[in-house]
């Protein structure tokens, strides 16, 4: 295929790319390091309330935006250098706790609370996911063929549900006096709430997770049981290897391609936890990075965004994908250019 | 085979281990679905209830005079299992039959449509009709025994007009199918047929386009979009949209935050179509645009529909950059679920989320029903070529 053909079929997605996506990145980039904030003017205004025999006049000052002509409030735009991001990592609290030997407090400021989270969330429920899903799959693999059809479609609910509803629809199972509580009550005799406290919820959003995407890896490992090939676990059998053992040295290096490829796509994706976050209503307890970009960029009570914090925010976490998708992406490339010869 | 089953038979404690496993993980992967599906037709007191039995059950529900007899589950269930049955079988030769050739996918719309139709008519109109008379006659077996009651999901669609959430959810799924789509297949399909180092480095991009946060993109649009009136007034002169709030702006958005997840699948589903099919074409003399169109347009559906899947679940679920990027006028569904959490005070307004929750997933249950098979192809796919 000549290069003018493939532009021409590959020209609208690149362009909708462009525009939607690498423009907005040099946006973000160039944002992080502005703020925008409106004009403000000191004036003198005098107030006057009525009194007895004479009217109570206080005269202060005053500091109120300057409305332009068009009606709206006037902004300017400064440059400030790496002040937004000052604000989001909040290096000299840091300092203080590390010096002070307090290391707790550094979890108090949002950002560094918010790392924690994403951090621990994506790789905690990364070997979860993967063995559960194995096991679903060995599982399924082993009962018999009339009930695959219908395990499989009630293992699909799960990673096709709306992921905000599924967390609420787990969350209503706990909340308050839900039937899931009540029945824990029952068993401990104590009075137990789950959503009072950080880590009760962590578990939860830990659970949730892997509800959610173990059907994913399910019915991918799934597949790949298909085409293990039966000679070699036939020759396993006869040099008298256990159970354990075929599967082990038998079954996971044949599924290795598909267990990176898992893992992949978790980290991706659970890098950018947030819809639990929604779901749980666990903002006073529990954030992430991507909620953090959020809140900032939700209107305040008075209607602003901080917009450049927002923007520092999501900076802040690309860095973190750079670092997730390295590894993977130098593997590609080596594989491209042994392809290649 | 029959000689390996001996050596591969397992014992009946493992046998049995495996099975109890796998009923326990389904009871786990639908449970909390099907509990919120039994909630949103309860009364408050009974769907918020500490004990298990009165939720399914609904004792105060049936006391206020809302419940089903023995009679009624029994003909709905008949009802409803015919018309499930009926659907899978002779309706897809209906629609295979009315449909001109060429647009069996707008005769599977229109056809679906009307089925649905015909369906809520039959079973909330014509059933309660004829039940209520009958119920009267047969005396003990016409009693209601289980409490069921459609208010919360009557008060969630008229009263708070989630009807209006439903429809720009509608336009914005629909949208972003159909343009990501047809985007993504040109592009599919060049990357696919070509084994330059710019079609490598453009997929390799694209991988890392699909990693970004959403929160990263708008951050990015947001200063843009609610400006654009301004920016794009040299441009328009007064026609210049404001595009924060414009349910289009959001179709782009999404379907470019889709691209790459779509470029990658339907490449993988175009390396799969032998290579020898256009060139084959491009003897007879067609050029490449008019290859794709007249072999490669008649069996690529397989993969573009499979596709077109994930861009609707992705269209679909979308909470952040719809909450981000629309205002409350024209809300998508999903989002407007948070606008019942800062209502929520009351158990009653509890229980009508859980039926706008509801509401929502019923479509998705539906979409696995009939399309199980293509999402699973779906997830191996991408997964076969990494």
């Amino acid at each position: 295929m000549r290069f003018k053909t493939f532009f021409a079929f590959v020209a609208p997605s690149v362009f909708m790319m462009t525009l939607f996506i690498a423009l907005p990145l040099v946006s973000v980039f160039i944002q992080s390091f502005q703020i925008t904030q409106p004009v403000m003017q000191q004036l003198e205004v005098e107030t006057c309330t009525p009194g007895f025999i004479t009217q109570t006049c206080v005269t202060e000052l005053k500091t109120v935006p300057i409305i332009g002509d068009d009606g709206k409030i006037q902004t300017t735009t400064q440059w400030v250098g790496l002040q937004s991001y000052r604000n989001v990592l909040q290096m000299d609290k840091v300092w203080e706790a590390l010096s002070s030997g307090r290391l707790g407090d550094i979890l108090q400021i949002d950002f560094w609370k918010a790392l924690r989270f994403t951090l621990m969330f994506t790789l905690l429920t990364l070997p979860l996911v993967i063995g559960v899903g194995l096991l679903i799959a060995l599982t399924v693999n082993n009962a018999a063929r009339a009930f695959r059809g219908p395990v499989i479609f009630v293992s699909l609910l799960p990673f096709i549900v709306t992921p905000v509803i599924g967390a609420l629809s787990i969350y209503w199972l706990f909340v308050g006096d839900g039937i899931l509580t009540a029945m824990m009550e029952r068993w401990s005799g104590t009075n137990i709430s789950m959503f009072a406290q950080a880590w009760t919820i962590e578990l939860l959003m830990y659970f949730y997770r892997v509800w959610h995407v173990a059907p994913f890896a399910f019915v991918i490992f799934y597949a790949g049981l298909q085409t293990v090939n039966m000679d070699t676990l036939e020759s396993a059998v006869i040099d008298g290897a256990s159970r354990w053992e075929r599967l082990r040295h038998v079954i996971i290096p044949h599924l290795m391609p598909l267990i990176v490829f898992i893992a992949l796509i978790h980290l991706m994706d659970c890098y950018r936890v947030f819809d639990e976050i929604i779901g749980f209503r666990a903002q006073a307890h529990v954030i992430s990075l991507q909620w953090l970009t959020v809140d900032f960029l939700t209107p305040d009570d008075a209607g602003n965004r901080a917009i450049a914090r927002a923007s520092a925010s999501a900076m802040l976490t690309m860095i973190g994908i750079v670092f997730l998708l390295i590894l993977p992406l130098r593997r590609t490339w080596r594989d491209h250019k042994g392809g290649a010869h | 085979m029959s000689t390996t089953s001996k050596a591969m038979r397992q014992s009946f404690a493992l046998r049995f281990s495996s099975n109890a496993f796998l009923v326990f993980w389904c009871v786990i992967a639908a449970f909390p679905i099907l509990w919120i599906a039994v909630m949103s037709v309860k009364s408050p007191v009974d769907a918020f209830a500490q004990n298990p039995m009165d939720v399914i059950m609904g004792p105060n529900t049936l006391a206020r005079g809302d419940g089903l007899s023995i009679l009624d589950i029994i003909l709905g269930l008949a009802v409803l299992y015919f018309a499930i049955r009926w659907m899978f079988t002779r309706l897809p030769a209906l629609v295979a039959r009315y449909s001109p050739s060429g647009w069996i996918v707008l005769g599977w719309l229109i056809g679906a449509a009307i089925y649905a139709l015909a369906f809520l008519l039959v079973f909330f109109g014509l059933l309660p009709l004829i039940l209520a008379p009958l119920n009267a006659v047969l005396g003990p077996l016409g009693d209601p025994v289980l409490g069921l009651t459609t208010q919360h999901y009557i008060a969630v669609w008229g009263e708070n007009e989630f009807y209006r959430n439903f429809l720009n959810s509608m336009l914005v799924t629909a949208g972003v199918v159909t343009i990501s789509l047809t985007v993504g297949t040109l592009a599919g399909y060049g990357l696919a047929r070509s084994g330059s180092d710019l079609a490598f480095w453009l997929l390799i991009l694209a991988l890392i386009f699909r990693a970004l946060p959403h929160s990263v993109l708008v951050a990015g649009y947001l200063p843009w979009f609610i400006n654009s009136a301004e920016i794009l007034r040299p441009l328009f002169g007064d026609l210049s949209p404001t595009l924060y709030g414009q349910p289009w702006a959001v179709i782009a958005v999404l379907v470019s935050i889709n691209q790459p997840f779509t470029i990658w699948m339907l490449r993988s589903f175009f390396q799969n179509i032998p290579a020898e099919l256009d060139e084959a074409a491009r003897v007879d003399g067609c050029s490449h645009f008019q290859a794709f169109r007249r072999v490669i347009m008649p069996v690529m559906w397989p993969g573009v529909i499979t596709t077109g899947l994930f861009s609707f679940l992705l269209g679909y679920n979308d909470y952040l950059v719809t909450s981000l990027l629309l205002d409350a006028q024209n809300q998508t569904m999903v989002p407007a679920i948070a606008g019942y959490f800062n209502r929520e005070t009351t158990t009653t307004d509890q229980v009508e989320a859980v039926a706008a929750a509801v509401s929502i997933t019923a479509p998705l249950f539906l979409l696995v029903m009939v399309f199980q098979r293509q999402i699973v192809s779906g997830l191996t796919a991408g997964a076969v070529k990494g």
